[in-house]
This record gives structure tokens, C-alpha cells and sequence, in this order.
């Protein structure tokens, strides 16, 4: 698998689109990798924190269109609070989000979809906050 | 003193028990939380995106009728509330031209400048009432009982936000000690429980709150105690899913801090809802003599 | 110019940088005055169990060095002193020295150790980082080859001096050298110029919170003296908490380093290379234990440094891991390190049984009331400004006062040399150069 790397990608749309909804110079991290090792959900990601913010800083719009990864965050800040270059990595994941749910119009949890037992069993708190993180 | 209280949608339903409990204890300690007229739902998770206006609108609205109560300062319970209020009054404060957008689309309130302060129950107690005069209030101490305090992620990060140290958070512990308590300390009490991927993926919820309530069971817990209801369903609740993944899990009863407050206050059980919890945390207090 | 030009030279620090500064000024013909705090000249080198890339034995390349220095007739060692007040100028400055209390009289006494052996009382040791391993005494010389080799009682410890009871010390010593009536005096010293070498000390553990506060949690000086031969374990690798050895033992590099949101953001530029080294040593010592090194970079910038660390992964059979470490606290019997490999992309965890961190290198903290009294002009982090970045880096921006070693910047014992070198050298030349001067100037006056 090649990427090619030139402006377009990594000076592009993609890319100042992430940073500007999210606020966060991407060039800070230096991929140290810290983010990731704490992150509690990693376990279930298909490429770690600091890969995705990898792939963005490529501009690697499609590649990281095909990864569970900043829908399994679970925006516990732990890799923003312990990040060395005060990258807040919980922002980037937010913008990526953003980025698909603005951009397809289709959410990634439907409301309507969730059954009725669920949502009985669930406290309020917990379908707000889902459905804040995954639905435009 | 007085103090304007804010709920938050699940406090009034599936976690009554946190602020009934709450409440009754707080009295004790001479704290009256008074709740917000016409509040409404706060928007948890706080929106991390930048242009998102709309997002911070209902949060900031409740600090609006915190002001139009006279007040500076209004009392959260829930640890997802006093994190999305506080970082949206942060938001709020940290951009004039934002401001003045959300003040025009907010029309018929008042103008709001940021100056309300957003604070957890846990602050008040250790800055304005001291963990002493807790202490001399205290009728049943909690003897014997292995407390292990569960954080989570809403009331420590980010830490400009913190009602604490991020890594070493104390607060929890002097309180839990404060009422007699044998604290364990456990190094996952500030691991994040799964948050809201209990909705659709309760998968990832199990293996972080497995490895959040093994780690603190090894150290000795009999008891968690926490403070948001979020996290409160996820330890306490999905630990019948735990149990389907992992066969040799025990089962751990979770409380919030408060209940063991009134417990420790001599107050009646009742303020202490426990038939909200799922695992049942009655056979234990029993056990050791703090409720009959 | 004054009529006085006291050619004379003040070394403020005697670490390496402060030795070899002595030694080249004192080898050129000119007094040398050596203040050092503690009651022995030699810094941090001799801490070190062994140094890179040679692997040579830094007590062995040091000491012979220190001994030059305690019989060298130009140089004037005044050990367990401070600098208290500076003023004047280049070719005039008048110092106040404070000769802190020893309660030994060093005239009398003869190194025999004696007293040592026969106190009563254990201390923690500052030569070895205050392991639990390896107390002093209340009466105590830092370390076997101390220069100069005198005693030293430590009013904090000492049962005579705290409670009036013992006494021991004084009953046993052969020269009746023990005076617990002893005080601080002070001296005043002409000098023409000045070389600060205060060196550094490591930047706290406890600041990184997300690390657990843990006795197997340990910096690098404090694996260097479990590792150094001469150490308190005697060159047997034992963790501190139970005294067991380590069978997997996990460095972390950039502990407080390049972290500019929280920590320090400078690069401490010895850290990768005496990871390398300590894990080697280690695996030389425990050849079946195995060391991980969790990196952001390997830096190995100095001569014969990149083949050095190929070695350790080669021979010693390092594993080398790309990410920083998140978390670490202790399960048990065991120090559980989550750790990212970000070259797989893959969260690593590693139980071990000793975790070093490399923490980051700051300018010693005693040397603060020194900066402070000659006015010396320091960045954010206190590292000496130099008059120039590139073209002037042992001046400082006042006449006749220069700065070696660790004190203007993390550097290597090679370069902390040099720099001495350089600073002793600036140091000849404006001595020399004022001779020519002087006799420049008598020559008009006298026609």
C-alpha cells in the first residue's frame, strides 16, 4: 500500500478542515505514542490514537474514513491530559467524527434504531452522551 | 449556606439514590442545595469541536438561571454534568465574539459574562466545610469498611477543569477516611469505565470495568465508592455482562459517595435509595454494622 | 585596568568540569582556589558505575585526577565550603567563602576512619541517592576514595550534636580531631577570575504524576549505584523494595524531557546513551534478566556513540520499544509499565520487576546563591546564559567570569572536558594577556 504524499494531501482541505474544528495544530505531535499507550480503549481500535493522528497529518482522508478508531473513543481526555506537546487528541478524534457526520449526513448511531428495552434499561445520561458523540 | 443545586436529567430518575443521598447529607453539614428553577438537560458530552455553538447553548442557559437566582456559584452531583457545564463556561469565557453570538441567540435571557462558577459536591465539602467538621458529624463511622473511590474520567480531566490532581487525586480519600472508612487505593481509579459506548457497544464497557473492579477487588475493595451515574451503571449494572465474558468474576456492591455519607451521618436507610442499586449493598453494610 | 591584577582563579564547582579546569590553570603556572559544597571534590562521575562508550570505570579515569588536584602546589581545595558573597571585577573580585561546620578539625585529622567505623548512627547517604541500601553514618566521608580524605559529622544525625549523648567519635579518634563546638567561619579570598561549574542535579520523580511514587520506581543515579561495583550492593543488581534481582527491568527514556506542556521541553542528550549503557551493564550483570527501553529517538550523537548502542542491541539483546510510557503503578510483586510500540502500532504492557526513568537533566539546585551573587544571567530553566550561543560558550556576559560543564547545558563527560579546557584556557589568556599589558603599560609610564 503506497501513499502519496504531496501539498494536496498534506497541506489540503482534509487536513485544515480537521484542525480548525478541532482547534489543534496537527505538526505538534511527534508521534511519541504516549496517548496511545494509555488510552483504556485501544484495545478495540483498529489503529491506535497517535496512528490516526498520523494518517491526518498525511491527509489520509480515506484510509482513516475505513477505522473504528474515533468511534470507540470514548473522550476520557486521558490522552489529552498526558500528552507532552499539549496536543488535545480528544479534539482530533471529535473532528474526525464531525468530519464523517457532517460530511455523509448519516449517523452513526440512529436513535430510532435503538429497541425499546434498551433504551428503558439505560439511564438518560448515557443515551444523551452516545448519542451527542455519534449523531450529527 | 445556601447554594443553587443542579440535577441533571438522570439524577431525578435512575440515580434518585445519589441525590436523595446527597441532599440528606449535605443538610447535615448545614448545606442547603436549593435546585434551578427551569433547568434543563445540560448536553452532556461536552462538544470538543470548536464551532459547535449550538452544543454550548444549554449549558450555558443553566448558568443563566443560576444568575437570575442572584447567585455566583451553582452545586453539581453528577460528575458528566459538572464537566460539561464547567468546560462550557470555560468555552464561553475564552472567546468574546462566541460570546456575543450565544448571548443573541439566547434572545429573551440575560446577558451572561461567564461569571458562574461551576462546582462538585466533593469541592464544597473539602474547601468550605474541611474534612474535621465532617469528621465531628460523623455517628456511624464506617469501620471496617474497605472502600475503594473510583474517580472516572469527568471530575479530574481536563485539568484545568480538575477537582484535582489528575494522576493523585485525595479528595475522595480524605472524605472516605473522614467518615472512617479503610480506603484502598487502586491504581485504576481514574480509568475511563466505557462511557457511553454502553449503548451500542457494551462489549467495550465489560472490558474496562472488569479491569477497573478485578484491580481494585485484588487490592482488597469490598465497596466502590463513585459519583457519576454514568459511570455508576457501568460498574454496578454491567457487571451482569461481566459475567457472561468472564465466568470467574465477583460481583462487587458500588455506592455513590453520599450514600456512604448518610450511612456515616446516622440517617435514616431510606434517603439512601439502595433499590436502585443493582448489586444489592445491603448484605454488606449489614455485615459490618452500619445499617440493621 | 586597576593597578592589581590578582592572578588568581576561583572554581566554583569540583565535578569533572571543575577538576580539569583546575588542573589546566594550575599546570599553566596560576593559583587555583577549588570550592566545592560537599566534603569531596569528584561530582557525579564518581557516582556512575561505568561510563559510555568505553565502558571504563569513571572512579579508575577520576580519581587519579581528584589526587592531582589535593597534591597539586598551585591548587587549594577547599572542600565542604560555599560561596557567600562576590564583588568587584575582573581582575579584582573579593570572596567571601563560608567553611560550613565540619565539627573535625582537619588540620589534625588523618582519614584513618576510625570514627566511621565506630559511630553508631545511620543516615541516609547522599552518594547513594538515599537508597535504603546503602546509609552512612552520622560521622562520614562521601565515598572510600574522597579527596580530600577527611571526615565530616552531620549535625542532623549526630547523637552528641542533637540529644549530647554518645560521643563515641571523639573517645576513639588517635589525633583528638572531633570539635562538636565547632562553627561556620568565613574567609575572604582575592581573585581575577572566575569559573562557575555547579553541574546538575536529575528533575524529580514525584513530578510525574502518572508514574507511580514506588521504591522500584528508581532514576538513573540511583541504578547507577546499584550497578557501580564500589556501589552499597557491591555491583549486585537488587531492587530496592525487596532486595530481590530484577529479572525484567524496564528503562524509560525522555522521563521529564521534550515535554514542553508539562515538563521540561529541552532534549537532556545524555539519557539515550546511558540507557544503553545501564541496560548492557545490567545484562552483563544478570544474563538472564531482559531490559526493555521504551524511546521516542535514540540519540547517539558522539564519537563511537552509534556503534556503542548497535552493540547493546546486538550483543546485549535489548529490546528497544518506540513510545512513551503512559502509566505506571505497581500490581503486587510486580510494576505493570503501559507502553506503545508506535513502529507496530500495537499498546505494549510490560510487568516488570524495576523500572528506570530517565529523568531529565536540570542545573543543580545548589548552585542557585551562586548565580545569585555574581549576577549571572540564566534562561527559564537556570541553565548560565552564555555571551554568545555559537561563537562565545564559556563566557558569560561578564568580564572574567566563565562557566564549564553542566551548568550552561546537558552535555557528556568528552564535552564537559573540553568545555573545562576552554574555560581554563580563557581563564590563561586573560592572565597572560594582562601580563603582556602590565608591562605594556609600566613601559609608557616609565618612558
Amino acid at each position: 500500500m503506497k501513499i502519496r504524499l504531496s501539498r494536496e494531501n498534506v497541506r489540503g482541505e482534509f487536513v485544515k478542515k480537521v484542525e480548525m474544528i478541532s482547534g489543534e495544530d496537527l505538526l505538534k505531535c511527534y508521534q511519541c505514542g504516549k496517548c496511545s499507550a494509555g488510552c483504556p480503549a485501544a484495545f478495540e481500535m483498529d489503529i491506535l490514537p497517535s496512528h490516526v493522528i498520523r494518517l491526518a497529518q498525511m491527509g489520509q482522508e480515506e484510509e482513516l474514513s475505513k477505522v473504528n478508531s474515533y468511534w470507540i473513543c470514548l473522550s476520557c481526555q486521558t490522552c489529552t491530559v498526558r500528552c507532552p506537546r499539549g496536543v488535545d487528541i480528544a479534539k482530533i478524534m471529535e473532528a474526525l467524527r464531525l468530519v464523517t457526520l457532517r460530511q455523509k449526513n448519516q449517523n452513526k448511531v440512529e436513535a430510532t434504531a435503538l429497541p425499546t428495552e434498551l433504551l428503558a434499561e439505560l439511564p438518560q445520561i448515557a443515551i444523551v452522551s452516545n448519542l451527542r458523540k455519534m449523531s450529527g | 449556606m445556601k447554594i443553587p443545586y443542579y440535577p441533571g436529567c438522570t439524577l431525578k430518575t435512575k440515580a434518585k439514590d445519589l441525590e436523595d443521598s446527597a441532599i440528606a447529607a449535605a443538610k447535615v453539614l448545614d448545606i442547603e442545595m436549593e435546585e434551578l428553577p427551569r433547568w434543563n438537560c445540560c448536553g452532556t458530552v461536552y462538544s470538543l469541536a470548536s464551532d459547535d455553538l449550538i452544543h454550548q447553548v444549554g449549558s450555558i442557559r443553566n448558568l443563566v438561571r443560576v444568575k437570575e437566582q442572584g447567585a455566583n456559584q451553582v452545586v453539581t452531583l453528577c460528575s458528566m454534568c459538572y464537566n460539561t457545564l464547567k468546560r462550557a463556561n470555560e468555552f464561553f469565557l475564552a472567546d468574546e465574539e462566541k460570546q456575543d453570538r450565544i448571548n443573541r441567540y439566547m434572545d429573551e435571557e440575560i446577558d451572561y459574562t461567564g461569571d458562574v462558577a461551576v462546582v462538585h459536591l466533593l469541592e464544597i465539602l473539602r474547601d468550605e466545610v474541611g474534612m474535621e467538621k465532617i469528621k465531628a458529624a460523623v455517628k456511624k463511622p464506617l469501620t471496617g469498611l474497605k472502600v475503594s473511590p473510583y474517580y472516572g474520567c469527568m471530575l479530574l480531566r481536563p485539568a484545568s477543569i480538575g477537582i484535582d490532581n489528575t494522576e493523585r487525586p485525595t479528595v475522595m480519600e480524605d472524605l472516605l477516611r473522614a467518615l472512617g472508612a479503610e480506603v484502598i487505593d487502586d491504581p485504576y481509579k481514574t480509568e475511563c469505565c466505557g462511557a457511553y459506548q454502553t449503548v451500542n457497544r457494551k462489549d467495550v464497557v465489560v472490558t474496562c470495568v472488569h479491569s477497573i473492579l478485578t484491580s481494585a477487588q485484588r487490592n482488597g475493595a469490598e465497596v466502590i465508592a463513585l459519583s457519576c451515574p454514568l459511570c455508576d451503571f457501568n460498574l454496578d449494572n454491567r457487571q451482569k455482562d461481566i459475567l457472561q465474558t468472564y465466568k470467574g468474576f465477583h460481583p462487587i456492591p458500588v455506592l455513590y459517595f453520599t450514600q456512604l455519607m448518610a450511612i456515616a451521618f446516622g440517617l435514616d436507610e431510606s434517603v439512601c435509595r439502595f433499590e436502585l442499586s443493582y448489586n444489592d449493598p445491603r448484605p454488606l453494610l449489614k455485615s459490618k454494622g452500619l445499617i440493621e | 585596568m586597576s593597578e592589581t591584577f590578582e592572578k588568581k582563579a576561583l572554581i566554583v564547582g569540583g565535578g569533572v568540569a571543575g577538576i580539569q579546569a583546575a588542573l589546566d590553570i594550575a599546570d599553566g603556572g596560576y593559583q587555583v582556589i577549588l570550592v566545592e559544597r560537599t566534603p569531596s571534590i569528584g561530582g557525579h562521575m564518581v557516582q556512575l558505575s561505568e561510563v559510555f562508550p568505553t565502558l571504563d570505570c569513571p572512579q579508575c579515569i577520576l580519581t587519579p585526577k581528584m589526587v592531582m588536584c589535593g597534591q597539586h602546589p598551585n591548587i587549594d581545595i577547599k572542600a565542604y565550603c560555599e560561596v557567600e558573597s562576590v564583588t568587584g571585577e575582573v581582575g579584582n573580585f573579593t570572596v567571601k567563602i563560608r567553611h560550613k561546620a565540619t565539627y573535625v578539625d582537619w588540620d589534625a585529622c588523618t582519614g584513618c576512619g576510625q570514627c566511621e567505623q565506630k559511630c553508631p548512627t545511620k543516615a541516609p547517604s547522599e552518594f547513594n541517592r538515599e537508597l535504603a541500601f546503602g546509609p552512612r553514618k552520622a560521622i562520614y566521608s562521601p565515598f572510600a576514595q574522597a579527596v580530600p580524605n577527611k571526615r565530616v559529622i552531620d549535625p542532623d544525625h549526630c547523637l552528641k550534636l542533637t540529644k549530647d549523648k554518645c560521643g563515641i567519635c571523639a573517645k576513639v579518634c588517635p589525633t583528638q580531631a572531633i570539635r562538636y563546638d565547632q562553627k561556620d567561619w568565613f574567609e575572604e579570598i582575592k581573585v581575577g577570575a572566575i569559573i562557575v561549574a555547579t553541574g546538575y542535579e536529575l528533575y524529580k520523580k514525584e513530578n510525574l504524576t502518572e508514574y507511580a511514587t514506588d521504591p522500584d520506581v528508581i532514576d538513573g543515579l540511583e541504578f547507577e549505584r546499584i550497578l557501580c561495583p564500589s556501589g552499597p550492593t557491591a555491583g549486585v543488581i537488587r531492587r530496592p523494595s525487596d532486595e530481590k534481582e530484577p529479572k525484567e527491568v524496564v528503562f524509560v527514556q525522555c522521563a521529564g524531557s521534550r515535554d514542553p506542556d508539562k515538563h521540561l521541553p529541552y532534549c537532556s542528550r545524555v539519557c539515550c546513551m546511558y540507557c544503553c549503557k545501564m541496560a548492557m551493564l545490567y545484562k552483563h550483570a544478570v544474563p538472564d534478566g531482559q531490559a526493555y527501553i521504551f524511546y521516542i529517538d535514540v540519540r547517539t550523537d558522539g564519537k563511537m556513540y552509534e556503534e556503542f548502542y548497535q552493540r547493546g542491541v546486538e550483543e546485549d539483546r535489548i529490546v528497544y520499544l518506540r513510545g512513551k510510557v503512559s502509566k505506571i503503578f505497581r500490581q503486587g510483586d510486580k510494576i505493570v509499565v503501559f507502553g506503545m510500540d508506535t513502529l507496530t502500532g500495537k499498546r505494549v504492557e510490560v510487568e516488570a520487576d524495576l523500572v528506570v526513568l530517565a529523568m531529565a537533566m536540570i542545573p543543580n539546585p545548589a548552585g542557585e546563591k551562586v548565580k545569585k551573587v555574581l549576577n549571572l544571567k540564566t534562561d527559564q530553566f537556570g541553565f548560565i546564559t552564555e555571551a554568545h550561543a555559537k561563537l562565545h560558550p564559556v563566557e558569560t556576559g561578564i568580564d572574567g567570569i566563565f562557566v564549564a560543564g553542566t551548568a550552561q547545558a546537558p552535555k557528556d563527560i568528552p564535552e564537559t572536558v573540553a568545555q573545562a579546557g576552554g574555560a581554563a584556557s580563557k581563564v590563561l589568556s586573560l592572565f597572560s594577556g594582562v601580563e603582556k599589558g602590565q608591562e605594556a603599560v609600566l613601559k609608557e609610564l616609565t618612558g
